[in-house]
């Protein structure tokens, strides 16, 4: 791996010319012969420009419709193979996703303390695209949005009742699904406890999961000029043969899980828009009904991803995080303000206090609980991240390292920290001091809408609610078709528009036709099923991250 | 009449603005006018170069090349954005203000079907600016 120094071209650069730019100042390019964009093929059927990578669009084009047509046709033989290949990962697993998660947040906090963490991305000076607040409200409406609204409630009551009911065992195994030692019958501490494991899988293992490979591939492209693409994660280790198959390997399958990821989370985000509207205006929760909205919010997303990064993402996302706001003040104002804020304290102390047994991989004797929902959450998270870190990494540039980390890991956690403390907390504010029970009993896509009919201005919020759902989703939407088209085009940021607008398009497609057929569970299981693979790319990751900075100058 | 003109160029596909570029050489000297090439790209490495600051070497190298060709000063405007495909319209039509062009001379196709979805960017831009802009359509076959 040789290396030249940018000085020279930089001061080259700076000769006076009117309107150049400062020089973005010293950093380590990787000496590569491949020119980005060379395996691509340009043509232009019916007068559309197109410009994409050969075999990474037409190999991902074929298993994406290959899946889909499988799932639905062959539901029934399909979905048993997809459920044990789950159950065998998460049950026989589950040790190695925590510990790789465990690896990559501890990387994440040590490196903000280490002098590496003062390199720069995209070289000693260069400046951001984005203010912190554009830049911060992509990075969190891009990570976990939607994923807020939808388990904000339900999560931790779960959680509560289960440590509530206590252990209950058979033949020696847990059958009970409460966290660690569960805490029977003693509400504080099955409060404690329900948030602390709540907290964990929304906390910092999640964002450490993003930063880790944000982080790579921003180090690997703004600062070694590699394409934006997953396998330039790979250069230290596979050379010049990530230009090869292996890449095209690694590249197809983090096309996969982005839109399959999408797809299926489309298709919950329309289940509980669906029910939203259903609880609010006695909108009848059919298929058309959820169609009619996966085709609006595509529609938008459409538009937005035709705007771009600036006009489009930017600007809902920040609509996004101003409607969050105000839905999470509201819920802290006119909810149990007072154990909301205590809580808040609380609950960061119970996480901190709970998570070394709740991140430990090895002897835990809550089988149930790691495997059915950390290990899930993991493989979860880390099948979504190559498209949140790329979506991140795209919109990072001038950031160091530092800033970086504290943005992605440490800001959104403690975010998340409250939003879990506001929302969970007035749900079981609601049952054990209220004495209501609407939220244990409704289903898993109702609970948000049963909490708030408790509250005040219950048609408003809830409103709001279901509009921040729907525009959720198209900022997912609108940042993942961004992120494929990139892929799909060896790495290219300036391929036709039209092409985005192909994969926003196949990404409500999707959504619908497993919708309508039935084949969503399958699918889901299958994107969780691709957090296997993605794990070793992460450690991979870790690895590139170390050695990448090492050879970076640092302020 | 004209004191500098303002050329957007695209590094990646130079035959397809070669009209263009004639066009703007006779121009330039007709007028005795400076000549702005302006090149537009994004933070990511891409295929003309790796960097913001290669992107810039060539363009000025470009630059210079033409200079050779008219005999006309030159100068060159490098705007990076993180999605230049999204911006484009937006970018050049500011930089027409911040180069201090008073003509435009810029490659476009011819109109098509398409452009009601996809519109042209020299279109747009003369729809947006007070000075003049030139649209260079592609050479005949």
């Amino acid at each position: 791996m040789e290396k030249h120094s940018r000085d020279e071209g930089a001061a080259a650069a700076s000769q006076p010319s009117e309107g150049i730019p400062a020089p973005e100042g010293p950093a380590n390019l990787i000496d590569t012969d491949y020119v980005i964009g060379q395996d691509n093929i340009t043509i232009s059927p019916l007068g559309i420009n197109l410009d994409l990578h050969g075999k990474v669009f037409t190999f991902s084009s074929l298993v994406i419709l290959f899946f889909v047509i499988i799932t639905l046709a062959l539901q029934d033989q399909v979905e048993p193979i997809f459920n044990a290949m789950f159950s065998f990962l998460t049950g026989n697993l589950a040790w190695f996703f925590l510990l790789a998660a465990n690896i990559f947040v501890v990387l994440s906090i040590v490196l903000i303390f280490t002098p590496l963490a003062k390199v720069r991305i995209g070289g000693m000076h260069a400046k951001p695209d984005f203010s912190y607040l554009g830049w911060f409200s992509m990075l969190f409406a891009a990570g976990m949005g939607i994923g807020l609204m939808f388990y904000g409630v339900s999560e931790p009551i779960t959680h509560f009742d289960t440590a509530l009911g206590g252990v209950a065992a058979e033949n020696g195994a847990r059958t009970d699904w409460a966290p660690l030692g569960a805490a029977l019958g003693d509400e504080e501490g099955a409060i404690s406890l329900g948030m602390a494991a709540t907290i964990f899988h929304w906390g910092l293992h999640p964002w450490g999961i993003y930063a880790v490979v944000a982080l790579a591939l921003a180090l690997f492209s703004y600062n070694k000029g590699l394409p934006l693409t997953m396998r330039s994660i790979f250069y230290p280790i596979l050379g010049e043969r990530v230009w090869g198959w292996p890449g095209h390997v690694i590249d197809i399958l983090a096309v996969f899980a982005t839109l399959f990821g999408l797809a299926t989370s489309l298709g919950l985000g329309a289940t509980q828009a669906t029910a939203g509207l259903g609880y609010l205006f006695g909108v009848p929760a059919t298929n058309t009904t959820m169609v009619l909205l996966i085709m609006g919010i595509t529609a938008v997303a459409l538009v937005s991803v035709v705007l771009g990064v600036d006009k489009g993402v930017k600007r809902l996302s920040q609509l996004n995080m101003v409607m969050a706001f105000l839905l999470l003040a509201f819920v802290i104002a006119v909810g149990p303000t007072l154990m909301i804020i205590t809580g808040f304290f609380e609950n960061l102390l119970s996480y901190a206090v709970n998570l070394p047994a709740l991140s430990n991989p090895f002897g835990r004797e809550d089988a149930n609980f790691t495997q059915g929902w950390t290990a899930f959450y993991w493989a979860w998270w880390i099948a979504w991240s190559p498209f949140v870190g790329m979506f991140i990494a795209r919109v990072s540039r001038g950031r160091t390292v530092r800033e970086f980390l504290i943005a992605v890991l440490l800001v959104p956690s403690v975010v998340s920290v409250l939003w879990m403390t506001s929302f969970g907390g007035t749900a079981i504010d609601q049952a054990i001091n209220q004495g209501f029970e609407g939220v244990r009993e409704a289903a898993l896509e109702l609970q948000l809408f049963e909490m708030l009919g408790q509250l005040p201005l219950t048609a408003i919020t809830s409103f709001v609610a279901i509009v921040l759902v729907m525009v959720f989703f198209i900022t997912s939407s609108d940042s993942g078709s961004l992120v494929i088209d990139s892929i799909t085009a060896g790495g290219k940021v300036d391929a036709p528009k039209p092409q985005r607008v192909f994969w926003a398009i196949i990404e409500g497609a999707i959504a619908i036709a497993l919708l309508l057929g039935g084949g969503l569970t399958a699918l889901q299981t299958a994107v969780i099923t691709t957090g296997l693979p993605f794990t070793l790319v992460l450690l991979a990751a870790c690895y590139a991250i170390v050695k990448g900075l090492m050879s970076e100058p640092r302020a | 009449m004209y004191r500098k003109i303002m050329v957007p160029v695209d590094l990646a596909h130079l035959d397809v603005i070669e009209p263009a570029l004639k066009t703007v050489a006779d121009l330039a000297r007709h007028y005795d006018a400076e000549v702005c090439y302006v090149g537009v790209t994004a933070t990511t490495p891409g295929s003309v170069a790796r960097t913001p600051e290669e992107y810039q070497q060539k363009l000025e190298t470009f630059a210079q090349q033409r200079s050779q060709v008219h005999g006309q000063p030159v100068s060159t405007h490098l705007i990076t954005d993180p999605d230049p495909i999204a911006d484009l319209d937006d970018l050049l039509i500011e930089a027409i203000d911040a180069v201090g062009a008073d003509l435009v001379v810029m490659p476009t196709h011819p109109p098509q079907h398409l452009d009601v979805l996809v519109p042209s960017h020299g279109g747009t831009v003369a729809t947006h600016t007070d000075v003049s802009v030139f649209l260079v359509r592609p050479a005949k076959q």
